[in-house]
C-alpha cells in the first residue's frame, strides 16, 4: 500500500501537475484576540495530490480550513490558489474559481431534496437569470435538464446515493447525509476539495466506502483533495501528503510513513508530559 | 413510493405537474376559474377578486419569508406603494393598465430592496422590526406627501378601461385580476425549479454554507425583496383597480400581519401553502360572517352578539391549524393526496 502511493506521488494523473502548487499557504496567522489559533503556517499542495491535515483537537486545523475558504481574514500571511492571491476574494467567488468544501458538523440544507441540495452545488456555474427563472420554458429549462443529466448520470451513480435522491436530507443517516455532502461539493466542479473530517463518526464500512470515493474523486475526477482528518488509519492509507499541525503551527509535513514516525507527532498525540511542557517546547524549538 | 408514474426522461421528471391526474385537476381548475363569472352573483365574485388579490401579495411574502427566511412585516406598505403608483399614473396619465401595474410592480421592487438592505445584518426578529419601521414612513409619507398621494382624504381613481370598456363591477375586474394572478403563481412555481429559487432556500436554511456554495448572499437577499415586492405592488395595483379609492389607512401594519399569518397558517415554504393561506385568512371570516347571518331570522340578536364570537372562533381556528398542523394547510393537502395514491389500499 506505502509503496503505491509513493509512486502515485512520483507519476501522478499528468506529468505537468506535479509541478503545479494548486493552493498554497503562506506563513498565515491568526488570533482571536490573545487566542493565537495559527502562527505562520505555510504549506503547499500539489495538484492531483490528496494532502492531509492532522492533529490533536483544537489544533487550529478547522480555522486554518475557514481561512483558506475565506471565512476568516487572516491577520498576517496569503492564501494563494490557482497561482493567485485569493486574500481579498470572497467565499462566493473562491467558489466560483473552483474551491469546494464540506463541513465538520453537516451544513445540508434541510429543507430541500437531496437531488436539490446536489444540484444547488452547480449554482455558480448556472446562469438562468431571473426572467427566464420565472418563464421556465426555453433556456431555464435546457440548463435544467442538462444539469440533471450530469447530476444523475455523473453524481449520484458515481456516489452510489440513487435510492435516497428524492428524500429529504433530514431523514437520513449521518454517513449518507456526508456522501450527500461530498456529491454536493463534487456539483461545484471543483478543482480542489476541502473536506472536513469526511468519516468523522462513520462505522468501519462507510469510512472505506469513503476512503474509495476520496481516491476516485482524486484519480478519476482529477480533483485535488485538501482533508483534515482525525482517523488515522485512512489518513496514512490515502494521502500522499500529510501536515501535522499543533498549538497553530506546522510540526512537520511529508510522506505519510515519515509524519507518522515523526517523534514530535507521536508525542502531540499520545502527550509528552503536561501540555505546558509541551508548549514550552514548542516554543523553544520553533 | 407512488406506482403508474414511470418517466422516461429528465423533462418529464421535471415537471410542475407530472402526473395526468395532476394536470387535469389543473385543467378543470382553470376552466372553473374562467366559468366563474358566468354562474356566481356579483358578491361572490367579489370575494373571489379579494381572495386572488391576497393570493398574490401572499405569495410574494411567501418568497420572502417562507423560501427565504427573512421575516417581513413591511408587505402592506409595499402594497401600498403599487396601489399609489397606479392611482397616480392612471388620474394623470390614463395608460394602459398592465403598464401602470408593472410600473407599481417595479415601483414597490426598488422600494423593497431599499428595504432590504439592512437583511444582510440583521436577522430574523430584528429584521421584522426594521420592516416595521419601513411600513411606518411609508405611511408617513402617504399620509403627508399631500402633492401626490392626496393625503389623509387619499385618491379616487377612475377605473380601468380595457379597449374602451371600462371594468367598474367585480365581474369585469375580474378578468383582470384572475389572469395576472394565474400567470404570477406559475412564475413563483417556476422560480423554485431553479437555480435562484434554490439559492433562497439554501440562504434560509444555512446562509454561512451557501456562501461558500457560491451563492452572494446579499444579491439574492436583495433580489428575494424585490420580487416579494414586486408581487405586493402588483396586488396593491390590483387592489386600486378593484376599491378605486386609496388612503394611507387602506395598507396598516395588520393587514402585514395578515399576510404573515396566511403563509403560517397555509404552510411556509410552498406555494400551494400561500394559496391555501390566503383563501383560509380571507373566507373563514366570510364564512362565519354568513353562519352569523343565516342565525339571524331565529334569533334577532345575533349579530349583535356573535359578531365578537366570530372573530374569537376565527382566532381559534389558527390555533387549532397551527398545533394540528405546524407545516400548514399544505401538509394537511399532501396527507390526503397520499392517502389516496393508493386508496382503497394503505400507503
Amino acid at each position: 500500500m506505502q509503496t503505491t502511493e509513493v509512486s502515485n506521488l512520483k507519476a501522478p494523473p499528468s506529468p505537468q501537475a506535479a509541478e503545479r502548487d494548486i493552493l498554497s499557504v503562506e506563513g498565515l496567522s491568526l488570533s482571536f484576540g490573545g487566542v493565537k489559533a495559527l502562527q505562520h503556517v505555510s504549506f503547499n499542495v500539489k495538484e492531483g495530490s490528496v494532502t492531509s491535515v492532522i492533529g490533536p483537537n483544537g489544533a487550529g486545523k478547522t480555522s486554518l480550513f475557514n481561512s483558506i475558504s475565506g471565512f476568516y481574514t487572516p491577520n498576517e500571511g496569503n492564501v494563494n490558489f490557482l497561482g493567485k492571491n485569493v486574500n481579498k476574494v470572497a467565499p462566493p467567488d473562491r467558489a466560483e474559481m473552483g474551491m469546494a468544501r464540506t463541513f465538520q458538523n453537516i451544513a445540508l440544507f434541510k429543507g430541500m431534496t437531496v437531488l436539490d441540495n446536489i444540484k444547488l452545488g452547480r449554482h455558480a456555474h448556472l446562469k438562468t437569470n431571473l426572467l427566464e427563472a420565472l418563464c421556465y420554458f426555453g433556456p431555464a429549462r435546457r440548463t435544467e435538464e442538462a444539469l440533471r443529466k450530469e447530476v444523475e448520470e455523473r453524481i449520484i451513480d458515481f456516489l452510489e446515493i440513487d435510492h435516497i435522491r428524492n428524500s429529504s436530507v433530514a431523514s437520513l443517516s449521518y454517513g449518507l447525509q456526508k456522501r450527500v455532502e461530498l456529491a454536493r461539493a463534487l456539483a461545484m466542479q471543483p478543482k480542489i476539495l476541502l473536506l472536513d473530517e469526511p468519516v468523522a463518526g462513520m462505522n468501519r464500512e462507510e469510512t472505506e466506502d469513503m476512503a474509495r470515493f476520496i481516491l476516485d474523486v482524486k484519480e478519476e475526477w482529477g480533483v485535488t483533495v485538501l482533508m483534515v482528518e482525525h482517523d488515522m488509519g485512512l489518513v496514512m492509507d490515502i494521502s500522499d501528503h500529510v501536515v501535522c499541525i499543533n498549538f497553530g503551527q506546522v510540526i512537520t509535513e511529508g510522506l505519510p510513513h515519515d509524519v507518522q514516525a515523526h517523534p514530535d507527532v507521536i508525542s502531540a498525540y499520545l502527550g509528552s508530559g503536561d501540555v505546558a511542557t509541551l508548549r514550552k517546547k514548542f516554543k523553544a524549538g520553533r | 413510493m407512488r406506482i403508474g408514474t414511470a418517466k422516461e426522461n429528465y423533462i418529464a421528471d421535471e415537471a410542475l405537474f407530472d402526473t395526468n391526474v395532476q394536470r387535469g385537476w389543473m385543467i378543470a381548475l382553470i376552466a372553473a376559474l374562467i366559468a366563474l363569472p358566468f354562474l356566481s352573483g356579483q358578491y361572490a365574485i367579489y370575494l373571489v377578486c379579494l381572495v386572488l388579490i391576497n393570493i398574490v401579495s401572499t405569495t410574494g411574502l411567501n418568497i420572502l419569508t417562507g423560501f427565504t427566511g427573512l421575516v417581513s412585516l413591511g408587505q402592506a406598505a409595499f402594497m401600498g406603494v403599487g396601489a399609489y403608483i397606479v392611482a397616480i399614473m392612471e388620474i394623470h396619465l390614463g395608460t394602459p393598465f398592465l403598464l401602470n401595474l408593472i410600473v407599481a410592480g417595479f415601483g414597490a421592487a426598488l422600494v423593497g430592496i431599499i428595504v432590504g438592505l439592512p437583511s444582510l445584518r440583521v436577522k430574523g426578529l430584528y429584521l421584522a422590526i426594521a420592516t416595521i419601521a419601513a411600513s411606518v414612513i411609508l405611511h408617513f409619507v402617504f399620509a403627508n406627501w399631500t402633492s401626490v398621494t392626496g393625503g389623509v382624504s387619499g385618491l379616487s381613481m377612475p377605473p380601468a378601461s380595457f379597449f374602451g370598456s371600462e371594468l367598474i363591477q367585480p365581474d369585469q375586474v375580474y378578468w383582470m385580476i384572475m389572469p395576472i394572478t394565474v400567470i404570477m403563481l406559475f412564475g413563483a412555481a417556476n422560480l423554485f425549479r431553479t437555480r435562484i429559487g434554490r439559492a433562497f432556500i439554501a440562504i434560509r436554511d444555512r446562509d454561512i454554507s451557501a456562501e461558500v456554495l457560491g451563492i452572494r448572499l446579499l444579491r439574492y437577499k436583495l433580489m428575494s425583496f424585490a420580487i416579494s415586492s414586486f408581487y405586493a405592488g402588483v396586488a396593491g395595483g390590483l387592489w386600486a383597480y378593484f376599491f378605486r379609492v386609496i388612503t394611507p389607512e387602506s395598507f396598516p401594519l395588520l393587514m402585514s400581519i395578515f399576510f404573515l399569518a396566511a403563509i403560517i397558517v397555509g404552510g411556509m415554504g410552498s406555494i400551494l401553502g400561500g394559496i391555501l393561506g390566503a383563501v383560509f385568512m380571507t373566507m373563514v371570516p366570510e364564512v362565519l360572517k354568513m353562519m352569523v347571518g343565516v342565525l339571524s331570522p331565529i334569533w334577532p340578536d345575533a349579530v349583535a352578539v356573535m359578531s365578537p364570537v366570530r372573530i374569537i372562533v376565527f382566532g381559534a381556528l389558527i390555533i387549532f391549524f397551527l398545533i394540528f398542523e405546524p407545516e400548514g394547510l399544505a401538509e394537511i393537502w399532501r396527507k390526503i393526496r397520499r392517502f389516496f395514491h393508493l386508496w382503497p389500499f394503505k400507503t
